[in-house]
């Protein structure tokens, strides 16, 4: 671009630097135009170089949260002889016992369960909610609905945790004469924390749908709910799944709402009314009573590890749907 | 008729959602009303006897919340500025990109791990403010990054071929043009970020720490451990009260104390939800001049 300003400029007069006295106003007003501005170009580029540090920024804090994390988290099978099966899939957890057990399975059950169970009760209304905004009641949807599941977004886990906690915990200890702590009441905080963020991915899914598709379906003579079902939802499918897949990454790794309510026992449930605790609890409640360096310590960093390595499914997991294109 | 039943099922979805919000703000509010006057606000809490406020814990709330903020915005901003103007489509960039998106689905405990260890330990600065206000810089980065470059990428292109024209240079044109335009839209969205970070307590448990020494307002000297603004003393925030007071509960009003500080804790929420619309709308209005909408 440069080159092609010059030679016009250049052709349009003799050449410049032939130019005798009269015109060296005019060949000082060429040089200037001409030759870069210094300082502008040093804004230019420090600019440049210090938006991109501030990107690497993001590349380094990613690689060392995944290698500090993973390097306490390995110590327990490097160092403290458990075994990654033992780890994975025994339900003996004993850090005090003589030797120590370490198996982290019903954590890794309840994290798993409370994740299912807010998944099941989040996606129906979440993407329900989202089709009412869409296709029935768009403006009461954008008015009323959207401000309501913003609001829902902004309110702290602890107060999920809190409300769970003096709410459902009674409730549910009423109904079923049970000790009301339970992976039931962990999964429906979970249930309702994660439902803002369904509804509006979802919505965003749905709103993506073409008009066409919608006009082709009504004017074959089809029901609006036909409509939604048949052509709507199908052609939003990955959206809605990935909706409810960031739901459950979120579910997963949500730690103090589900701490207050789960009951913190080591045991595995025998039914959903029972009290357990997930890996994000016992991270909680035991990582500042341990003592860094024992087993007990680095056990519970291998399970901020396994947290970490679900996220990161989580994340593969939805780039997979991200990818799917349905008509 | 089934499609009669599919529409009120749907309306009863909404209904159910709006009634969940309501029932939650109403049940908070209910059991806190009793406790929002201005000894709970400013006293220190009571172990022991009942009558403890939350005052140490409002203003750590607050004054990670600056923190978190002053060092967070501006990595925010010029991460922000790059992935909307600068970013080259390749491979680096695709890995920002996962960054990202890695950064902004970590689960906060681990962020709080992650801080245990690099700012806490590593640090040497033991439980403190700073490296609580850094540990919720990483959980908040990824928000603002997108919010900056959303906010950016809506500015018109028109606008910026415009400057371009007149000979600006690049950085020249996104400071004075791109970025003034873009304002609204990136405050709106920090002013949200806040209340995300305000009601925060999973990262900070292991940073910020779970106690907070007795804070002499008038102390301001820095290096001592009763100053309110030393960054190197412990500091537990508000939302972390409310865990501790509900799991513990060792103060005996523990049920009145958790009452009032979630209303605190959902009334500053709630303020910043609808400050963040109204100020974004009115900023809106003042820079563009836009009577209509």
């Amino acid at each position: 671009m440069n080159q092609v300003e010059r030679s016009t400029v250049v052709g349009s007069q003799s050449v410049p630097q032939q130019h005798g006295k009269s015109s060296a106003d005019r060949s000082e007003i060429h040089r200037k135009l001409l030759t870069p501005n210094k300082s502008h170009m040093f804004g230019d580029l420090s600019g440049r170089v210090i938006t991109l540090l501030c990107a690497g920024l993001l590349i380094v804090v990613t690689l060392s949260i995944t290698y500090f994390i993973a390097s306490k988290g390995i110590a327990t099978f490097a160092f403290d002889g458990v075994s990654l099966s033992e780890f994975l899939s025994s339900s003996k957890w004993d850090p005090e016992d003589e030797p120590a057990q370490f198996g982290a399975f019903s954590y890794i059950l309840g994290s798993f369960i409370v994740t299912v169970i807010a998944a099941l009760i989040a996606a129906p209304l979440g993407i329900g909610a989202a089709i009412f905004m869409t296709e029935i009641a768009p403006n009461f949807g954008k008015k009323v609905l959207k401000p309501v599941v913003e609001l829902l977004v902004g309110i702290p886990s602890v107060v999920y945790g809190y409300v769970g906690l003096t709410l459902l915990v009674p409730l549910i200890r009423d109904s079923f004469n049970v000790l009301g702590f339970s992976l039931l009441a962990g999964g429906i905080v979970l249930s309702i924390m994660i439902l803002p963020t369904v509804t509006s991915v979802a919505t965003d899914a749905i709103e993506t749908v073409s008009q066409d598709l919608r006009n082709a379906s009504l004017a074959l003579g089809a029901t609006r709910w036909q409509t939604i079902w048949n052509v709507v939802l199908h052609s939003a499918m990955p959206g809605c799944l990935t909706a409810v897949v960031l739901g459950m990454a979120r579910a997963f790794g949500e730690a103090l709402a589900v701490q207050m309510v789960i009951g913190n026992t080591t045991k595995l449930p025998g039914s959903l009314l029972d009290p357990t605790s997930t890996l994000t609890s016992g991270i909680t409640l035991n990582m500042g009573n341990t003592i860094p360096g024992t087993a007990y310590n680095n056990a519970l960093w291998s399970m901020g590890l396994l947290l970490l390595i679900m996220s990161f499914l989580f994340i593969v997991l939805i780039r997979i749907l991200g990818r799917k294109k349905m008509v | 008729m089934k499609d009669r039943l599919a529409t009120v099922l749907l309306t009863l979805i909404a209904v159910i959602i709006i009634a969940i919000l309501f029932g939650l703000l109403g049940f908070i509010l209910k059991n806190g009303a009793a406790k929002l006057n201005w000894h709970f606000l400013t006293s220190p809490p009571d172990l022991l006897n009942p009558g403890g406020g939350i005052g140490p814990q409002l203003f750590n709330s607050f004054y990670l919340l600056f923190l978190t903020m002053a060092i967070a915005l501006p990595i925010g901003l010029g991460a922000g500025i790059y992935m909307a103007e600068y970013a080259p489509d390749n491979k680096f960039t695709q890995f920002i990109r996962l960054s990202i998106e890695v950064l902004s689905s970590l689960p906060s405990i681990v962020v709080g791990l992650f801080g245990l260890l690099v700012f806490v330990n590593l640090t040497g600065w033991g439980y403190s403010i700073i490296a609580g206000a850094f540990a919720l810089t990483v959980f908040n980065l990824p928000l603002l990054v997108r919010i900056t470059e959303d906010a950016i990428r809506s500015v018109p292109r028109d606008q910026k071929e415009a400057s371009y024209a007149l000979g600006v240079t690049k950085w020249k044109t996104i400071t004075t043009v791109i970025l003034p335009a873009a304002i609204p839209g990136i405050i709106t969205g920090a002013i949200l970020a806040s209340g995300r970070v305000f009601g925060e307590a999973a990262a900070l448990l292991f940073t910020a720490g779970m106690s907070s020494p007795d804070l002499v307002y008038s102390n301001f000297d820095l290096n001592s451990p009763t100053s309110p603004l030393n960054v190197f003393r412990p500091a537990e925030s508000l939302a972390v009260h409310i865990w501790k007071v509900n799991t513990e509960g060792l103060v005996p009003d523990a049920r009145a104390v958790a009452d009032g500080s979630a209303a605190v804790l959902v009334i500053a929420v709630l303020i910043f939800n609808i400050g963040a619309r109204w100020f974004g709308r009115w900023l809106y209005r003042r820079m563009t001049s836009a009577s209509a909408s």
